[in-house]
């Protein structure tokens, strides 16, 4: 199994899918992770059994583009960023708006501001 | 276009064990659309890294999901061990094949079972059941547990199975091998039975892809893929063919996971043979720095496990994507199109389990 990490800026992220997916893989998974400066967007995609994940880092003030017109399932684990970590995803096949969990604390893995 | 109706379907609903709502969009009897919702018992588990260090979150990982335990707990520990450079045992590897595949099969029989209540199969629904219970009594003398296992640990096992206790399963796996032979007849064979599945939810195999679909609901459209094959634990020594079908619909899923059952068996029955003598257990020094993620063969499917740690004794971050979440999107296409009386079982098609989902 070969896995590979590409680094990449925010602005590029429809690109980088966009070719991502031209060369064949799948969308494995999206997770996103609090860090010092702000949120760590971590895409994981699959070819048979090899990895390549994208990231890329954000302040998480402006909305995320949504890359589910490219990988349709996208929206699902967008809308679970948004309810958990409180980062805006901006068009999506599928918005929830805030309503795909239930959870009694608004965006509880949000960073907490020092 | 006839006229369209809305009807709620879930989140309580006798064919599901667990919470879960799809808005059905109907016209007359045809579903034409559906929105899944889910989160209605979602924990936060994930977030415990701030208060648990990473050996206790074993537990925490243990108790995502009561059917695919020993698996959460086993990805986590892989996970941490890749980061932290440990090299479990050849015993480790060995007795976490055996255990997951226990697990696998009583997973599988299971979801056999709740299939044949939801199409009204009542018989078959308790014979599935019946045969389970050997599989957990076997799992409760290896571990002394049915549910929650808590033999897992950061760099091996907590206890050590007695090889003679091992070559008694051998035994009871023959017994049990028996007994599915006549269920797995049934469901593959009978004109009812066949009735309910055959041509039901038929995804090909571009669609399961696209969908980013994993495990027997994969595998049921000709995709040959099986995170087993990664070669973690035991796996790379065992022999073992990956199980496909290619007509994609829901008898195909059935098949797929009946036939898993029976090789689990035959894999348990490689390694208990294989089994080397050693420690079940090598020294944690430190704490681990670093990421990395680990995707293993759940019976619902690839599960991921990704840890991020920063050398301190918590976690920076721990994120478990389940199979049955990553099979959402294509239960919703699934639907499209379909009767409003074959929604129970399309549903029950991705063998979704809403505890891992909702971890």
């Amino acid at each position: 199994m070969e896995r590979e990490l590409r680094e990449i800026e925010e602005d590029t992220l429809l690109n980088e899918t966009q070719k991502v997916h031209s060369e064949g893989y799948r969308l494995i998974q999206i997770c996103a992770t609090t860090v010092d400066s702000g949120y760590e967007i971590l895409y994981t995609f699959g070819k048979g059994y090899d990895e390549l994940s994208i990231r890329f880092l954000t302040k998480g003030e402006k909305p995320v583009q949504s890359i589910s017109r490219i990988f349709p399932p996208a929206w699902l684990y967008e809308n679970e960023i948004h309810d958990l970590f409180g980062i805006e995803v901006e068009n999506m096949t599928l918005d929830f708006r805030g309503g795909l969990y239930r959870t009694s604390v608004k965006a509880p893995f949000a960073r907490k501001e020092a | 276009m006839g006229v369209r109706s809305v009807v709620p379907f879930g989140p309580q609903h006798p064919v599901l064990p667990e919470p879960v709502h799809l808005d059905l969009v109907l016209e007359d009897e045809k579903v034409v659309d559906a929105i899944p919702s889910i989160g209605f018992i979602h924990r936060g588990l994930e977030k415990l890294v701030d208060k648990k260090d990473f050996q206790e979150m074993v537990y925490v990982a243990e108790r995502i999901c009561g059917i695919c335990s020993f698996g959460h707990g086993f990805g986590y520990c892989d996970a941490v061990e890749h980061i932290m450079n440990i090299e479990t045992s050849e015993r480790t590897q060995y007795l976490r094949t055996i255990l997951f595949e226990l697990s696998r099969m009583h997973s599988h029989i299971l979801w056999l079972g709740l299939l044949a209540d939801a199409f009204g199969f009542e018989s078959l629904f308790m014979d599935s059941w019946r045969v389970r219970e050997k599989i957990l009594d076997m799992l409760e003398c290896a571990t002394g547990g049915r549910v929650i296992f808590s033999i897992l640990k950061v760099g091996g096992l907590r206890r050590d199975i007695p090889n003679d206790m091992l070559k008694s399963f051998l035994k009871t796996l023959e017994d049990v091998e028996k007994d599915l032979e006549v269920i797995i007849r049934t469901f593959l064979n009978d004109y009812a039975v066949k009735s309910r599945l055959c041509g039901v939810g038929v995804l090909s195999s571009e669609e399961v892809e696209e969908l980013g679909c994993c495990g027997p609901f994969l595998r049921a459209s000709g995709v040959r893929r099986d995170s087993r094959k990664l070669g973690y634990a035991a796996y790379d020594d065992i022999d073992f063919e990956i199980i496909t079908h290619t007509d994609g619909d829901t008898y195909a899923r059935t098949y797929v996971r009946a036939m898993e059952i029976l090789q689990s068996a035959k894999i348990i029955r490689q390694a208990i043979e294989m089994l080397p003598d050693g420690p079940i257990e090598m020294p944690v020094k430190g704490f681990p720095d670093g990421e990395y993620m680990t995707r293993i063969e759940q019976p619902r499917g690839e599960a991921c496990y990704y840890i991020k740690a920063n050398g301190k004794k918590f976690l920076q971050r721990m994120r478990v994507r389940t199979p049955t979440f990553a099979n959402i999107p294509a239960l919703t296409r699934t639907l499209r199109g379909c009767e409003l009386a074959d929604v129970p079982i399309l549903i029950l098609a991705i063998d979704p389990c809403i505890s891992c989902t909702e971890r």
